[in-house]
């Protein structure tokens, strides 16, 4: 997903390849400094993420023009995403020509202005819009008396910053890209160059013009659902210091003392991202019972057995172990990244799943915390509760898949599971995690239409359409919404414009549910026939005959149901109240 | 690292083929940027950053707006290395 870093002279060769395979999108962007390098920039990375990003570049300076012009050419370029680039510089120049009365209200009057500017561009475009936030800026005007005077620019900046995160709090569409604190990571000196600036305006230093456009790819990736959701760790001398095969688990190296402390808050990490929602699983080439007493016994280990997904520890290769831990997950390649402190291994793993992304870790473990940090691996666009219990939900089905093998058939499996679902429209409570699906989607997935969590909010209130969530819980536990329709009514039928499903429920019997339901819904309107779409991407061939098995006949391009020649699909799902 | 002025239009020759990525840049002292396809005010950042680092030198605003040509600039070069 992101490369390793590139430099800004790597990325302008990008521009010079083969873009018209690629799947493009289309980016507006106004800055108030110079935006040709940070255009070139953007346009390399995308590349690299196997992107063809088009971009519009308004005029220079021309942010509230263009935003606040109904005739300007911003509104006649229909953009997938606006991505708004003032600078720390620019606020400067306008806070210093103030009087000193209109000093101390900057931030708010700057806040209001991005309030204004934000509603203004939400109500006119249906567009997501990336917002870089303020570099820090120190003037020295006041030193660390900043704090507390209302006067000072360096305070101001501070403020402006806190308010524009909770600006994308306040509007849905709106993300920022955090260059603010990107700037504070690599210092002042890295990341501005006097000599470019006076020359030419340009508010970033070239080595890291890069960074923050790799961070908007990031961000853009992020809302486009291509987001990594699970993290795989190796053992010796990643996890912990030492060969718990070779040096037994009691000489270990992890807890406060010396290099321990490295591989100690390495865990700890590990274990935010676990409460985050990221599924953490170890793949190490080791014993697996040597390797789990580690866990079990060691006072000083941040991670414990109940912490890991899914645990692989054999003398297997990593790429066939990694393939084992995806096939389990159910998750793809593209959406898990590979820890390993071996070059080999991580090479091996490099040239078996191209797609899988292996960071190229420093050479002490030293500096592993600080390198993972600053590489933002899991960029999301969306949160939502359920996040937070995925390990548990993997550990439950891991569960699962050992009990089926003891059943005599499938039927009598999926009956024995006393599955229950529960049908809710789309409002309130269950709308991030709504959006969040048709985000995150892929494989079961048959249109891969991606909404925000105000385009559900819309649906949810349009009477034209019927959103439907699908929540399922079994006598092991309960794994939350994991299926949505989205139905469109049209004069005579039902289309349906999205129908997902998370992978985690299939075979469970839960898309003949679905279908069954849709049934429903269509006589309930008086309407005879629901019309369905396959559109193929390179992901959801799972869903390629979902539509047939679900006795739709092909007519063209489309799929179609008469309810009247229909009968219900066997499964053993039952409905629990229908929330309205 | 040798510093004669002949060898420092051979070090930048070489970094303005590697930036504009174009082969058949030939540099000498009085080349400009209007001999040059695609060295333009946005490219001679590249050139002057990649030439920063080569040198582990700083140029100030005032030397980078200030070359007319090629020569100056090897000249402002060995004067900061030498």
């Amino acid at each position: 997903m992101n490369d390793q870093a590139l430099t800004f002279s790597e990325l302008k060769k990008n521009l010079k390849k083969d873009f018209t395979t690629l799947p493009d999108f289309k980016i507006a962007l106004l800055g108030d400094s110079p935006t040709q390098l940070l255009n070139q920039a953007i346009r390399g990375y995308a590349f690299s993420m196997g992107w063809n990003a088009k971009i519009w570049e308004a005029d220079f300076d021309q942010i509230e023009r263009q935003i606040l012009d109904p005739d300007s050419d911003l509104y006649k370029q229909s953009p997938d995403f606006v991505l708004l680039f003032p600078s720390v510089q620019k606020l400067r120049i306008k806070f210093y020509q103030l009087s000193k009365e209109k000093q101390k209200g900057f931030a708010n009057e700057i806040t209001q202005q991005w309030r204004m500017l934000c509603s203004t561009l939400q109500q006119k475009l249906n567009t997501k819009v990336l917002l870089m936030n303020y570099a820090p800026y120190d003037d020295g005007i006041f030193g660390s008396f900043s704090s507390k005077t209302p006067f000072s620019f360096t305070g101001q900046v501070r403020a402006i910053n806190v308010s524009l995160d909770n600006l994308s709090i306040e509007f849905k569409n709106l993300f920022l890209v955090d260059v603010n604190s990107m700037h504070a990571l690599v210092g002042n000196e890295s990341a501005f160059s006097s000599a470019v600036y006076i020359n030419s305006g340009f508010v970033f230093h070239l080595n890291f013009l890069p960074r923050v456009a790799l961070e908007v790819c990031q961000v853009i990736g992020a809302i486009k659902g291509q987001i990594h959701k699970c993290l795989i760790l190796d053992l010796d001398n990643t996890l912990w210091g030492g060969v718990v095969g070779d040096d037994g688990w009691e000489n270990l190296e992890i807890g406060d003392l010396g290099i321990g402390k490295a591989f100690t808050q390495l865990q700890q990490w590990a274990k935010q991202l676990k409460r985050r929602g990221i599924i953490l699983c170890i793949c190490s080439k080791n014993d697996e019972a040597i390797a789990k007493e580690v866990f079990e016994k060691h006072p000083d280990m941040k991670l414990r057995l109940d912490d890991i997904a899914v645990f692989v520890a054999n003398w297997k290769t990593k790429v066939e172990n990694i393939r084992f831990i995806q096939s389990v997950l159910n998750i793809g390649v593209d959406s898990m990244v590979f820890l390993d402190d071996n070059p080999f291994e991580r090479n091996m793993v490099r040239m078996g799943i191209p797609e899988l992304f292996v960071p190229e870790l420093p050479e002490d473990p030293e500096e592993y915390l600080s390198f993972l940090e600053s590489l933002h691996l899991f960029e999301i666009a969306s949160l939502s509760e359920e996040d937070e219990t995925r390990t548990k939900q993997y550990q439950e089905e891991a569960k699962r898949t050992v009990v089926q093998s003891a059943f005599a058939n499938e039927d009598e499996f999926l009956e024995s599971l006393n599955m229950e679902v529960t049908v809710s429209n789309f409002s309130g409570y269950n709308i991030p995690r709504v959006a969040q699906l048709t985000q995150r989607s892929n494989q079961f997935n048959l249109r891969t239409i991606r909404y925000t969590e105000d385009d559900i909010e819309q649906i949810g209130k349009n009477p034209d359409y019927t959103g439907l969530a699908f929540s399922l819980q079994d006598k092991y536990g309960d794994y939350g919404l994991i299926s949505l329709v989205i139905l469109k009514t049209e004069t005579d039928h039902l289309f349906i414009d999205t129908w997902l499903m998370s992978c985690r429920v299939l075979k469970r019997g839960m898309e003949q549910f679905v279908c069954n339901l849709m049934v429903e819904k269509a006589i309930d309107a008086g309407l005879k026939k629901i019309i369905g779409e396959y559109i193929p991407t390179a992901k959801n061939g799972l869903v390629k005959n979902l539509l047939a098995d679900s006795t739709f006949k092909q007519l063209g391009d489309k799929w179609i149901l008469e309810t009247t020649d229909f009968a219900p699909i066997k499964n053993f799902i039952h409905q629990s109240v229908l929330k309205e | 690292m040798s510093l004669e002025p002949n060898s420092i239009l051979e070090t930048l020759n070489k970094i303005w083929r590697e930036e504009l990525d174009n082969e058949s840049i030939v540099l000498n002292d009085s080349t400009t940027a209007s001999d040059i396809e695609d060295w333009d005010s946005i490219t001679n950042i590249q050139l002057v950053v990649a030439t920063e680092k080569f040198y582990k030198i700083r140029f100030t605003a005032a030397e980078i707006s200030g070359f007319k040509n090629v020569g100056e600039m090897v000249r402002c070069i060995k004067k900061k290395v030498g």
